[in-house]
């Protein structure tokens, strides 16, 4: 279909309805609208299969008039492949946790927070604006958090889910300091206008290309998991199975991989982007590889194989040549169809037997036979045997490394071990559990909904490496072409004849069969290596973090300690520090007596007034009249106010000052004892703060009658008070008119202050009645 | 408070001074005065009841919370901010009625802004002072 992407707002409007919908609780849980979820993603599976081929449509919906931000999305080949397997194994996702999620708590809850994700994965990679992706891609990060989070009375569960949203929400932040250079660089945000060969020397010729790439890439990294970041992956196994399934298979840790493959054609095949990937992702796919062999725990061993795996294809995506290409878009495909179904396998095995530790399991074969079936396709798919696509994959791999024109040796003996090494971590999650003595005889064959998604997958696995014609042109071209940013030539074979490759692919099983007979995942070796991951990184995050947290409950307790005096101090005296600086190094200090007017008598009487009454506040014996005198100061400037013709003024401190005494006298006989005055050091502290801020303005005051007076300003609302507000008393049309908004927000701010007055001497009321 | 003199002033000074309240509200786009100055003077005239006959009594005779005037105050505020949008103009333009009213004089659009904001000053004075002197 031509133009299939017209209804693509609606269809992703529509998503975004179900979630609310489910989102909306229920009175039963498992309930109509919770069972009929998985419908929604099929629909949008059909969808995308039906009305995209490959090519590229695109459609702008909103355009913003001043800012760079457009609601603008585009299908190509690298967004169809992802919106198959996002919506795809999003289906089965569904339907896998119904099931699993029978009679549980909050299943509802559960899929909304899931098809949530789904939407915002969706929208990563159908934006072409760089603005709107990275909405779409922080919404990921958030709602991977509630999902990670989900068994919230779990406290490792909710660390966990911490952990996760500060690596991808601070990568997220990172990026999009990236972003914005980039789309200031190019002069445009949208990714597809970055794709004509000038941009793109523009770009990489660009001074701050490299910082710019490497904000980039520290986004993409956090996400896909790279080394040293890859840590919150395992950790975030405390999900439910179904979400690891989804997010931590196909999507959300493949975004970063998205990210990278939709940039390559603009910022690819420079050093940066070529020595960064390389090594980070080759550093990767081992180290985690090799993680993945000790561990004892299913989902931990799937979720180190799955880091390597996105190492793989960050490496691949570093090499760069038209072999390394192909193999990525194979790849993608390859290792979410087998990872997913290994999650699924891993989550019944859970389901059924109560454990997941492969060192307590076994035998299950003989109970779980369709499980088993699923298993060994995985693990097939997996180790890359023929004639699965795990093969086709593999053999691409080696292809592209056996052609790298200097490291060919390094590379291809690299990717052979980490293959190794995943080989033998398959059959620990494939084999081991179901052979052997038979450690839970009494389990059952599970539901269908818990085994025939993550069938289907394995055996799609199989049936796309027999006929590979059937993902070749319509699926896997399309996204070469969009990596590479022009036309690519993939041919998918089983058989290429005897040479190197299948040398090595012969060696990597063989291998691999013979590793997996030796290791013993153990408790001893367990130990070892989180010894490894705990030195790492992770530590220096937890350090930062716990850093945080102390340095802000210092400033808290010492600035915020419930003192009203210190709190007055610590303002008064930044104000003295900040402002006093400033005044003192752009200050005169001449008075020009001439500006000055002379002192009538009446003004000399209300000054006296003033200085007695000042006098008697500091120093009279009792509260009550220190209060009154504090009146009597205020009522003498209100004078002073009407001398020199402000009444609005006056009015307005007049009726303060009088609620003020009224407000103080209220609270009098709350208020602490009564200390004399004696010359202790706080009372010289409090001294020394109030003369100070009292010389500040008044050189203020000062200095502002000696500058040469801008009246352009007052001038204008002196002129247009009646011409355009129709008012003549100025002061009131500033307020209501012209400054009208500023008004709005100070009534805003009256009310919350006396919101807050309110609730808090009510509720403290409660809590003393409670105690009586 | 028990005098005499204060309980039998107040009586009267209240609607006197609410008056005067309103009039210093109304006079204030030619000449001193508006809807804060108008608003505390409102607040204080009910403060001042209060002192001489009670805080019970005068929050009877107010039958309702002051609190509530400060949603009315500011729904009123933004309401006739938002109104000249209806008329596809720009946020708080001042909107005026051609010919003038008598007692009031000309009707604007500000004149609601500024009611707003004697509702809201006298509701959040009295929130504030009412409920410190019934904490005692």
């Amino acid at each position: 279909m031509e133009n299939a992407i017209n209804f693509l707002p609606f269809a992703l409007l529509g998503i975004l309805l179900y979630t609310i919908m489910l989102a909306v609780p229920s009175v039963r849980e498992n309930g109509f609208r919770s069972r009929w979820s998985p419908v929604i993603p099929i629909a949008a599976f059909t969808y995308f299969l039906l009305g995209f081929d490959g090519s590229t449509q695109a459609s702008t919906i909103w355009e913003h008039q001043l800012l760079p931000i457009k609601a603008s999305f585009q299908i190509d080949g690298l967004s169809r492949l992802f919106a198959l397997l996002i919506t795809g194994i999003g289906s089965l996702i569904f339907i896998y946790a119904n099931g699993y999620m029978k009679g549980a708590k909050h299943v509802q809850r559960l899929q909304s927070f899931l098809m949530l994700f789904m939407l915002a994965m969706l929208g990563v990679v159908l934006s072409d604006d760089l603005i709107m992706l990275f909405v779409f891609w922080e919404l990921t990060s958030i709602s991977s958090f509630f999902l990670i989070g989900f068994k919230n009375e779990d406290e490792a569960s909710r660390k966990s889910a911490l952990q996760a949203i500060t690596i991808t929400g601070m990568g997220g932040l990172i990026m999009l300091g990236g972003f914005i250079i980039l789309g200031e660089i190019a002069g445009t945000y949208a990714i597809s206008e970055m794709h004509n060969p000038e941009t793109i020397t523009t770009i990489t010729g660009h001074a701050w290309f490299a910082p710019m790439l490497i904000l980039i890439l520290a986004g993409a990294f956090t996400k896909s998991a790279q080394f040293p970041f890859h840590f919150w992956l395992p950790g975030a196994m405390k999900a439910p199975t179904p979400v690891s399934a989804y997010l931590h298979s196909a999507t959300m840790v493949k975004a970063g991989v998205y990210l990278l493959a939709r940039f390559s054609p603009i910022l690819g095949d420079t050093p940066v982007w070529n020595i960064a990937l390389m090594s980070f992702g080759g550093f990767t796919m081992v180290y985690a590889a090799f993680q993945a062999l000790f561990r004892t725990d299913m989902k931990s061993i799937l979720a180190y194989t799955t880091v390597s795996a996105l190492g793989i294809m960050v490496f691949l995506l570093g090499l760069q040549s038209s072999d390394a290409i192909a193999a990525v878009s194979l790849f993608i495909l390859v290792h979410a169809l087998y990872k997913a179904s290994f999650f699924m396998l891993a989550g019944t095995v859970d389901h059924e037997t109560g454990t997941r530790d492969i060192s307590q399991l076994g035998g299950l074969g003989k109970v779980m036979m369709p499980l088993f079936a699923i298993g060994i396709l995985a693990a097939w798919s997996n180790g890359g045997v023929p004639p699965s696509v795990g093969f086709l994959g593999k053999d691409l791999i080696y292809e592209s490394t056996l052609h790298h024109p200097v490291w060919a040796y390094v590379f291809t003996g690299l990717s052979v071990v980490t293959n190794i090494m995943l080989f033998a971590a398959g059959l620990l999650v494939g084999w081991l559990p179901f052979r052997g003595k038979s450690t839970h005889p009494n389990t059952h064959m599970p539901h269908w909904t818990l085994w025939v998604p993550a069938a289907l997958l394995a055996v799609l696995g199989m049936l796309f490496g027999l006929f590979p014609a059937l993902i070749n042109d319509g699926l896997i071209n399309p996204v070469a072409n969009a990596i590479a940013g022009a036309e690519q030539d993939v041919h998918l074979k089983l058989w290429h004849g005897f040479n190197t490759v299948l040398y090595l692919s012969l060696l990597t099983m063989g291998a691999g069969l013979l590793l997996y007979t030796i290791i013993k995942p153990g408790a001893t070796m367990l130990g070892f290596i989180e010894t490894a991951e705990r030195m790492g990184p992770r530590r220096l995050l937890h350090a930062i973090a716990n850093g945080f947290v102390q340095i802000s409950s210092w400033v808290t307790q010492t600035l915020q300690n419930g003192k009203l005096r210190i709190y007055l101090l610590v303002i008064l005296g930044f104000l003295v520090f900040l402002l006093g600086y400033v005044v003192l190094s752009d200050t005169s200090f001449v008075i020009d007596k001439k500006q000055l007017s002379d002192i009538t008598i009446y003004e000399g009487i209300t000054v006296g007034i003033l200085f007695t009454s000042v006098f008697l506040t500091l120093f009279s014996g009792s509260r009550l009249a220190a209060v009154a005198a504090m009146g009597v100061v205020g009522y003498t400037l209100c004078i002073i106010f009407v001398f020199y013709s402000a009444p609005d003024l006056a009015m307005t401190q007049f009726t303060i000052d009088t609620l003020t005494v009224i407000l103080f006298v209220l609270v009098l006989y709350r208020l602490p004892r009564f200390i004399r005055l004696d010359l202790s050091v706080r009372h010289i502290l409090d001294g020394l703060v109030a003369i100070a801020v009292g010389a500040l303005m008044t050189v203020i005051s000062l200095e502002v009658l000696q500058r040469t007076p801008e009246r352009e300003i007052s001038d204008f609302y002196a002129l247009n008070a009646y011409v355009l507000a129709k008012g003549k008393n100025v002061v009131n049309v500033i307020l209501v008119d012209f400054r009208g908004a500023d008004t709005m927000i100070e009534i805003v701010v009256l009310s919350i202050a006396a919101i807050g007055v309110y609730s808090l001497l009510k509720l403290r009321l409660r809590k003393n009645e409670k105690m009586e | 408070m028990n005098t005499i003199i204060l309980k039998t002033a107040s009586k009267y000074l209240l609607p006197l001074l609410l008056l005067f309240s309103i009039f210093v509200l109304l006079r204030g786009h030619y000449l001193p005065g508006g809807g804060f100055v108008g608003g505390l003077i409102a607040a204080i005239a009910f403060v001042l009841h209060a002192f001489a006959n009670g805080l019970q009594h005068t929050q009877r005779l107010m039958r309702i919370h002051p609190g509530f005037l400060m949603p009315v105050g500011l729904a009123l505020s933004v309401l006739s901010g938002m109104s000249p949008m209806l008329l596809n103009k720009p946020f708080m333009t001042g909107l005026w009625k051609t010919d003038p009213v008598p007692v009031i004089g000309s009707l604007g659009s500000a004149l609601f802004f500024d009611i707003g904001v004697y509702l809201v000053v006298i509701g959040a004075t009295l929130t504030i002072l009412f409920t410190i002197s019934e904490t005692r």
